[in-house]
């Protein structure tokens, strides 16, 4: 691989980046403890500076629109409303009841889009014919047709499923076929030679090949899916996702801004979760040349 | 709704769309498409909620045309400003996160996991910062959601340079500047389009899905969310189409000076295999 | 699993590009004895990669016949009767050296325990039984052109087709392996179409070597090499392998007349 192509998720590179070591991994753990504890403190110097001077650009900056940092973690070990469970309860059940949706979503999203991608792959003509609009869907704000598909399926978190799908299912489906096209030439010459059956071929040579590409899309999936399960809930009056939190917690925002943030926090953590969940399953999965670049 | 790895294979986008003849299965798709679509909808008496025929939504989408080009534009203008000003702080800080290595390793991995976190779900909070009426808060969400795709793209971009490429320049005797201007930048830049494009279309999805939660009611978004909840959804499906089309139209504009400035700079990108 | 050796027949073969315009390959009759050591030669543009590709079926004749082991190419091919290795060893960065080898035994369906014995006899036959459980870059370029050739010979093959095999490495290196080659040959009676570079190689290796002229691609002479067997690096400092040399070296001169004015 001399020439590094910008195939490359939103999440980073398509090959396996230097070994990972212990002290190594340690080091990196401190450095993000470092730099989150960094951002704390900015976080609370510039509320520091804005409430003194009465800031109002770009935001005004008070308890309201910048809560402390501790408030917010504080709200997540008090009862969201008055006798109810604990903050922190409410928000991992909806998070676990999101997780499942964009799971699921994540699971059909990803097999359509590898099934999809293989299809393509074998036919100039369908690629001529498709991809224009496979890369159009994602243009259309799926948010709008989630009512619709909602009463389609006549189920709920199914539609939220499907919603999760439709964004998961385009990076995989792009870096599938491109990957099944990457195979070297003389790689298929060789298997040319051995009178390989085109199923052969496809297995043995061009998946193996696209796996880092696959990869990397499934990396970017992971949040996709974890995104579209928490916007499919929104339209669907779904309660019990983390959209519906969002909703709630957004409407009494004004008295209880920490209960938004602790949201915000559970949500953002979801995310990153699903991702290195992607990122643990690649290592295990995907074994290439070190990469060689400056 | 980090979406899109890289829109199109670059050795297919080269050759498809060169000719005229290519578009055809594609133009075949579409006639067969939305033939079909209107047929089925009669055939199997699907509920026009559901799904409108393509001939009302057409007759509505003219109809309506100076409401919902407004509303469209006005959004547009939304994900414009966000899309500069997210792509444009990212591709700075890349800059300096490349310049100063040590940071940038240190850096790179959270805003790979930054990248990972639904901002969506911070819309509500963008909308109690900058008045839930006003154009800001949306582009505020659109700003967030390109900035972290392109700073980790573009740095990737800088990054990943080849050694000897660098070892040559070493040997000129050249500074950091130079390094950059010659080697790197123009290394970079395949990456960094490849993820303007996306930002492109996540520009305009947040901020429409941004709107979701609030905004004026010139915003095409909450002309969606309304016309669904009156059940007027020819209007929702014209509105939808408006922001299909504006969102590709964006996507080709970055697509077109990729194509220009890929051109100049040299393709080295030319032995892509098929 | 024959050990006869294929015989290769090449009759009025012909071969062009690009709707006729390009000629890489005219007229070529050539018979190939079972057993045999032949080196194709010749400047670039000669078509000797072709050739050997048409050899294989990897690429169609436009004209002539092409009998490999009294079969057609096609034929032969499908019957795995032939072993290729390409300039560059070509090995699946996801494979463990072990299963690169096997790879041709997988795709014609052979049980694992099977594979197993095989890869073990392979690898030990090109010295590498303890890299089994290596990856291919954490190996050196001649040490992955040995699991080229491993791999090449899994089916004991009667045809071995070698491109350029050691185009890619040192001299060094490529003298070693020149030796272990022909060591492997000897031991599995194949019949070997090698195409080279490398005068000096050309002739160490081979029974016959033959030199092509470019544009279009025609044999121009047919060497015979009476080096005695087995060679050695002594055979490289007989006064006749400099015969040899020389006259191969004469015939590629005779091939392209305006180096001759440069000389």
């Amino acid at each position: 691989m001399a020439h590094a192509e910008p195939a490359v998720a939103l999440s980073g590179a398509v090959f396996a980046d230097r070994r990972q070591t212990w002290p190594g991994a340690l080091g990196r753990a401190g450095v993000t403890l470092l730099v989150l504890a960094a951002l704390w403190g900015l976080w609370e110097a510039y509320r520091w500076m804005g409430v003194r001077t009465q800031l109002t650009w770009p935001f005004p900056v008070d308890d309201v629109t910048m809560p402390h940092i501790h408030t917010i973690l504080q709200a997540l070990f008090e009862p969201s409303r008055v006798n109810g469970p604990l903050l922190i309860s409410v928000l991992l059940d909806s998070a676990w009841f999101t997780a499942k949706e964009a799971l699921l979503g994540f699971t059909l999203g990803a097999t359509f889009g590898f099934a999809l991608g293989i299809a393509l792959a074998h036919s100039r003509l369908l690629q001529r014919g498709f991809l224009p609009y496979i890369v159009a869907s994602q243009t259309v704000p799926i948010l709008a047709i989630a009512p619709m598909v909602v009463v389609w399926l006549k189920s709920g978190w199914l539609s939220v499923a499907v919603i999760a799908a439709y964004l998961t299912f385009f990076p995989v489906t792009i870096n599938t076929l491109r990957g099944l096209l990457s195979a070297d030439p003389r790689a298929l010459e060789l298997m040319r030679s051995y009178a390989a059956s085109g199923w052969a071929v496809l297995w043995k040579l061009r998946v193996p090949a696209a796996l880092p590409y696959i990869f990397s899309a499934l990396r970017v999936s992971a949040t996709a899916s974890v995104v579209g399960a928490i916007i499919g809930e929104l339209p669907s009056s779904i309660q019990d996702g983390l959209g519906g939190a969002i909703l709630n917690f957004a409407q009494y925002y004004s008295i209880q801004p920490a209960n938004l943030w602790a949201t915000n926090l559970v949500a953002a953590a979801l995310g990153i979760v699903f991702f290195l969940a992607v990122v643990l399953a690649e290592k295990l999965v995907v074994r290439r040349s070190p990469e060689n670049v400056a | 709704m980090s979406t899109v790895v890289q829109p199109l294979p670059p050795g297919l986008g080269r050759r498809v769309g060169r000719n005229v003849r290519d578009w055809i299965p594609a133009a075949l798709v579409l006639v067969l498409g939305i033939g079909s679509w209107q047929v089925l909808v009669d055939v199997l008496s699907i509920e026009r909620f559901l799904l409108p025929k393509p001939s009302d939504i057409a007759r509505t989408f003219w109809g309506e045309r100076d409401v919902l080009w407004s509303a469209g534009f006005y959004t547009f203008r939304e994900a414009l400003g966000g899309f500069v000003i997210g792509s444009g702080a990212a591709m700075l800080f890349a800059l300096l996160l490349a310049r100063f290595r040590r940071l940038g390793s240190a850096l790179m991995p959270l805003a790979i996991a930054a990248n990972a976190i639904p901002i969506i779900a911070f819309a509500p909070i963008f909308n109690a910062w900058f008045d839930v009426l006003s154009p800001t808060s949306k582009i505020a969400v659109a700003a967030v959601l390109c900035f972290f795709p392109v700073l980790v793209n573009t740095l990737r971009g800088l990054t990943s340079v080849q050694p000897r490429a660098i070892e040559l320049m070493r040997s000129y005797a050249a500074g950091e500047l130079q390094v950059f201007r010659k080697v790197r930048i123009p290394a970079a830049l395949p990456f960094v389009f490849s993820a303007l494009k996306v930002a492109s279309v996540l520009a305009m999805i947040g901020a429409i899905v941004g709107e979701y939660f609030g905004g004026s009611q010139e915003a095409l978004g909450i002309q969606i969310r309304n016309s669904a909840a009156l059940f007027q959804f020819e209007t929702a499906w014209a509105a939808i189409m408006v922001a299909s089309i504006l969102g590709i139209a964006f996507y080709a504009s970055i697509a077109a000076v990729e194509r220009m400035a890929l051109k100049w700079q040299g393709n080295s990108r030319e032995g892509v295999r098929q | 699993m024959s050990e006869r050796a294929a015989a290769v027949s090449l009759a009025g073969v012909s071969k062009t590009f690009a709707k006729g315009q390009v000629r890489a390959l005219e007229d070529i009759d050539l018979d190939i004895r079972p057993g045999e050591f032949v080196s194709l030669i010749g400047p670039s543009g000669c078509g000797k990669s072709t050739l050997l590709r048409v050899i294989g079926d990897l690429v169609g004749a436009s004209s002539g016949q092409v009998t490999v082991n009294g079969k057609s190419a096609a034929r032969a091919r499908a019957d795995h009767d032939y072993g290729i290795v390409f300039q560059d060893a070509v090995l699946y960065d996801w494979r463990t050296v072990a299963k690169n080898v096997a790879l041709p035994l997988e795709l014609a369906g052979w049980n694992r325990r099977r594979r197993g014995e095989r890869v073990a006899e392979m690898l030990e036959l090109v010295e590498l039984s303890g890299f089994g459980d290596h990856h291919p870059w954490q190996l050196s370029g001649g040490m992955q052109q040995r699991v080229a050739i491993a791999r090449a010979l899994a089916f004991s093959p009667a045809l071995l087709l070698m491109d350029e095999p050691f185009g890619a490495l040192d001299e060094m290196t490529r003298e070693r392996l020149n030796i272990e080659l022909l060591r492997i040959w000897e031991g599995s009676e194949s019949t070997v179409v090698f195409v080279t570079h490398s005068i000096a190689e050309a002739v160490f290796l081979s029974t016959r070597v033959v030199v092509m002229s470019p544009r279009p691609g025609r044999i121009a002479a047919v060497i015979e090499v009476d080096l005695p067997q087995p060679r050695t690096n002594e055979t490289r400092e007989e006064p006749r392998f400099f015969e040899l040399v020389t006259e191969v070296r004469e015939r590629l001169r005779a091939t392209e007349p305006a180096a001759e004015l440069l000389a």
